[in-house]
């Protein structure tokens, strides 16, 4: 485990990403340019996309069913769990505790990308570990949107929201800037087969050195916005910092149970856990500001960004691997 | 040279709020307005950052009972909840008949 830890800490993602931070305490001017950063972001996304689309074409509707099962029962579960806890053990107002868990039970897909790099490199230390599962971004874009919609109907129930506004915010959802690269770049990927993905795959294969390169620098930036927000550790209090920490590691096993009993790999297993731990901070942020006004962004924004994504970034992924190893 | 005086309405407010202001401006009957993102910092704190897309600062050339209920309207329904500053000032204009 301390063997796994170092590795993944010394990871250079990882370690752009501590930089990030840093630079940011230090009170550096760096930071990339916001549309350089929007620009890598739509590049990671859909070559996400792309890949897992080519590889899904490949694959048979018996071996997806039952992590597809697995996925959509996660997302349901994950929301309603946060939920309860921030709102029955933290005490917190319900559009607070619904803010958070619209955060929780939705995904980061830069949680999924580490995950799925760190099991990238472990395979290539060890050669016996099995194959990671293709269908890992179908899953991802399945994992997304049912968080929040759960979430926010939770909130919805005890404030009033407006039908008019639960429209916008669905037409957001499905229309976001992930919805629509993740999944058109799965459906291109399962249109264009294996020929033409070869040609583009030096650019777009998340193995490669162009993609591995530029998921660094978005880490970097990753950090910086990361450590903007630790400033704010101090207001959000103990409860929110146990929250961010533990809540991840419940959901995250309740995913390598799942997985396990879906056929998934000690690979898929990890990558499955990454993102049911992980919290969203691009699709659920705007969608809570406008559904549950009364929620504090500082709490759902604070302990997405500053806890539970560095959480799962340094010691999170080594971990669920190694519950991982215990179940599969 | 024909000015007429008109009402500037300005709003600054959080990015989300931008689609939701711009319906309730067209609502009380203003013909046209202008976007342009912002920064800054309020009684709220900090504003830029706080979610991924800066503040936004919302424009709109109108007549006085116009600009008046802009106000209403955007005082009752987001005041409570979000960080925006909201002002009318004076306005000499060029060609006043567009914006009425």
């Amino acid at each position: 485990m301390i063997e796994l830890l170092k590795n993944n800490l010394l990871s250079p993602v990882t370690l752009c990403f501590i930089l990030g931070v840093v630079a940011k305490l230090a009170r550096s001017e760096f930071s990339l340019p916001r549309d350089i950063y929007l620009g890598i972001s739509a590049y990671l996304l859909l070559a996400l996309g792309l890949k897992g689309g080519v590889e899904l074409a490949e694959a048979s509707v018996g071996t997806i069913l039952l992590p597809v099962g697995a996925t959509l029962l996660l997302g349901c579960v994950t929301p309603v769990s946060a939920y309860l806890i921030v709102r029955k053990i933290g005490r917190f107002s319900v559009a607070d505790a619904a803010g958070i868990a619209a955060h929780y039970g939705s995904v980061s897909a830069v949680t999924f990308l580490a995950a799925q790099s760190f099991i990238n490199e472990i395979s290539l230390k060890d050669p016996s570990l099995p194959k990671l599962e293709n269908i890992m971004p179908t899953l991802l874009t399945l994992l997304e949107s049912p968080g929040i919609t759960i979430a926010l109907a939770i909130g919805a129930f005890g404030t009033a929201s407006k039908d008019k506004s639960r429209r916008r915010i669905m037409h957001e959802l499905l229309t976001s800037r992930t919805t629509v690269l993740l999944v058109g770049g799965l459906i291109i990927g399962t249109q264009i087969g294996h020929k033409n993905w070869e040609v583009i795959a030096p650019f777009y294969d998340s193995t490669g050195g162009i993609f591995r390169g530029l998921l660094c620098l978005f880490l970097l930036e990753m950090g910086v916005v990361a450590g903007a927000r630790m400033g704010d550790l101090k207001k959000v209090g103990l409860f929110l910092l146990g929250f961010g920490t533990i809540v991840p590691i419940l959901h995250g096993t309740l995913a390598i149970i799942a997985g396990s009993y879906a056929g998934l790999s000690v690979g898929g297993c990890t990558v499955l856990a990454a993102m049911a731990g992980s919290a969203s901070y691009i699709a659920a942020p705007p969608a809570v500001r406008m559904a549950l006004p009364d929620a504090n962004p500082s709490y759902y924004l604070t302990s997405a960004l500053a806890i539970t994504f560095p959480f799962n970034l340094v010691l999170g992924i080594p971990l669920y691997f190694e519950i991982a190893k215990l179940f599969t | 040279m024909q000015l007429t005086t008109l009402k500037l309405v300005t709003i600054i407010c959080e990015s989300v709020l931008e689609e939701p202001i711009i319906e309730a401006i067209k609502d009380c009957g203003c013909k046209g307005y202008t976007v342009v993102d912002s920064r800054g910092e309020g009684s709220r704190g900090m504003r830029a950052g706080e979610i991924p897309g800066e503040n936004v600062r919302v424009e709109a050339l109108a007549s006085g009972t116009v600009a008046e209920a802009i106000m209403k309207k955007i005082s009752d329904t987001f005041f409570q909840s979000y960080s925006i500053v909201c002002y009318i000032t004076d306005a000499a204009v060029l060609r006043g008949e567009k914006y009425i």
